[in-house]
């Protein structure tokens, strides 16, 4: 067993673009384990936190540390709200993932997994909305990733494959994978979430666990986010 | 010779499968084939890096391609012809009024039309794919084998369409390979000589090749562009 990446630490991360920080020094710490769930309004930084701590972008100021060394072989896989379908069958987007590391034995299991075996050989392009996304989670647990990053992954799902969608990260979670997602659906995080983390206007206002959170104790914006006022 | 007489003498040297004719046909898809293949194993990397690379004067070297994709085959011939001219940096070669340097200037009138074609439909593949890719760790170089497979039937139409231009063209072979019959003499050379001569069965008879080639080739772009577009969805 390789040395654990977790736990992350993010330290007054700050993404700012022409002047305006959409990312506002934003502190956290991401244990091993659990369903941690950002939530916030539209354009409150929550995705952004993530594709920075996934580096796909870079800070403007602050730190986002792992513990051990997250490079090389990626420890920390991402789904991303519209995935990126490649234009191969639907067992080749996994292979082309894992290509470099592991078999195809791997992307078969993933697959069977996350109930594509029967897609295999079909163009993924021509995929369901619902089985794109799982196709993507299925891509990125192949990768065997130590934490799991969603944005918004079941935000352009119907509630059928919404229901699936959620159901394989409670499983992925139980199986030790940490959870850090995205969502606006106020219930959605109260069904997945141990923990839960309100972003408004690129702060992080409230950082609590679940029952907390949704006992009401938190920010002026957040309690009236979850009583359903449109705060922006 | 009157015109219908002319028609059925060039079929008659299409179903006998004259040897001349043969000789000739064949030379031009071998000269024109493998500069395609030249220009799609030089451009298509080229073209793939040109979309994900960020240096100073890119859009200057993207204008400057694009602006060759209409360079004159004439201008084409005549470059090649100075490099390998006895007296030319490369006329050491020998390669002059030889199908050698006929696929040379082929080569240079196919590749900028590759190259600008790869750029442009690997950047906006570039576009859609960068985040994923990015996440694999799979940037900059180690992206390009992944963009130029998902481009392939994109890439397909731009390498027929580079095949159309070269087979086409009369300009650069006639100036390099010299219209040397049994040796240098391809259809577009043969077609302008036996008009001027009177031979119209010949050169109706080569044409008529021609214009099913530029067919074939539309038929199989519009097949690759189906055969995408199923894929794509």
């Amino acid at each position: 067993m390789t040395h654990s990446i977790l736990p992350l630490v993010v330290d007054n991360l700050t993404y700012a673009k022409e002047g305006r920080a959409l990312v506002d020094h934003v502190s956290f710490v991401l244990p091993k384990g659990g369903i941690t769930i950002a939530i916030g309004p539209n354009g409150a930084g929550k995705s952004l936190t993530l594709r920075l701590c996934h580096g796909l972008l870079q800070p403007t100021a602050g730190a986002v540390r792992w513990s051990g060394d997250a490079r090389g072989p990626r420890r920390h896989g991402m789904v991303f709200q519209h995935p990126v379908m490649l234009r191969r069958s639907v067992i080749a987007n996994v292979t082309h993932a894992i290509a470099a590391q592991k078999s195809h034995r791997r992307a078969e299991d993933a697959l069977e997994r996350f109930g594509l075996r029967d897609l295999a050989s079909r163009p993924a392009r021509l995929l369901s909305g619902g089985e794109q996304q799982r196709l993507a989670m299925a891509r990125a647990w192949a990768l065997e990733p130590e934490v799991l990053f969603l944005d918004e992954p079941t935000s352009h799902l119907d509630p059928g494959a919404t229901r699936q969608i959620e159901g394989m990260i409670t499983s992925l979670a139980k199986e030790g994978v940490t959870i850090l997602m995205t969502t606006h659906d106020l219930g959605q995080a109260r069904r997945l979430a141990d923990r839960v983390m309100f972003f408004h206007r690129g702060c992080l206002l409230d950082d609590a666990s679940a029952n907390v959170f949704f006992g009401a104790t938190g920010s002026a914006q957040s309690r009236a986010f979850m009583a359903g006022d449109l705060i922006w | 010779m009157d015109i219908s007489a002319a028609f059925s003498s060039a079929l008659d040297l299409m179903l006998r499968m004259d040897p001349k004719f043969m000789q000739i046909v064949g030379l031009s898809l071998r000269v024109t084939l493998s500069a395609v293949v030249l220009a799609a194993l030089i451009g298509m990397p080229l073209g793939a890096w040109l979309a994900v690379a960020k240096f100073p004067g890119r859009s200057a070297i993207i204008v400057v391609v694009n602006g060759l994709m209409g360079l004159p085959p004439v201008v084409a011939g005549l470059i090649v012809f100075l490099l390998l001219s006895r007296s030319g940096p490369m006329g050491g070669l020998g390669w002059l009024f030889s199908p050698t340097a006929m696929i040379v200037a082929q080569t240079i009138l196919v590749l900028p039309i590759v190259i600008a074609l790869t750029r442009a439909t690997i950047e906006e593949l570039w576009g859609e794919y960068h985040e994923h890719l990015m996440s694999l760790g799979l940037t900059g170089w180690r992206a390009i084998p992944t963009l130029l497979w998902d481009g392939r039937f994109a890439l397909a139409t731009g390498l027929l369409a580079g095949f159309g231009r070269a087979s086409a063209e009369v300009g650069a072979v006639l100036i390099v390979g010299g219209n040397i019959a049994g040796y240098t003499r391809t259809m577009t050379t043969s077609i302008a000589l036996e008009t001027a001569k009177g031979d119209l069965a010949l050169a109706l008879g080569l044409g008529i090749v021609l214009i099913s080639l530029t067919l074939l080739i539309n038929a199989a772009a519009y097949a690759a562009s189906r055969i995408g577009a199923r894929f794509a969805g």
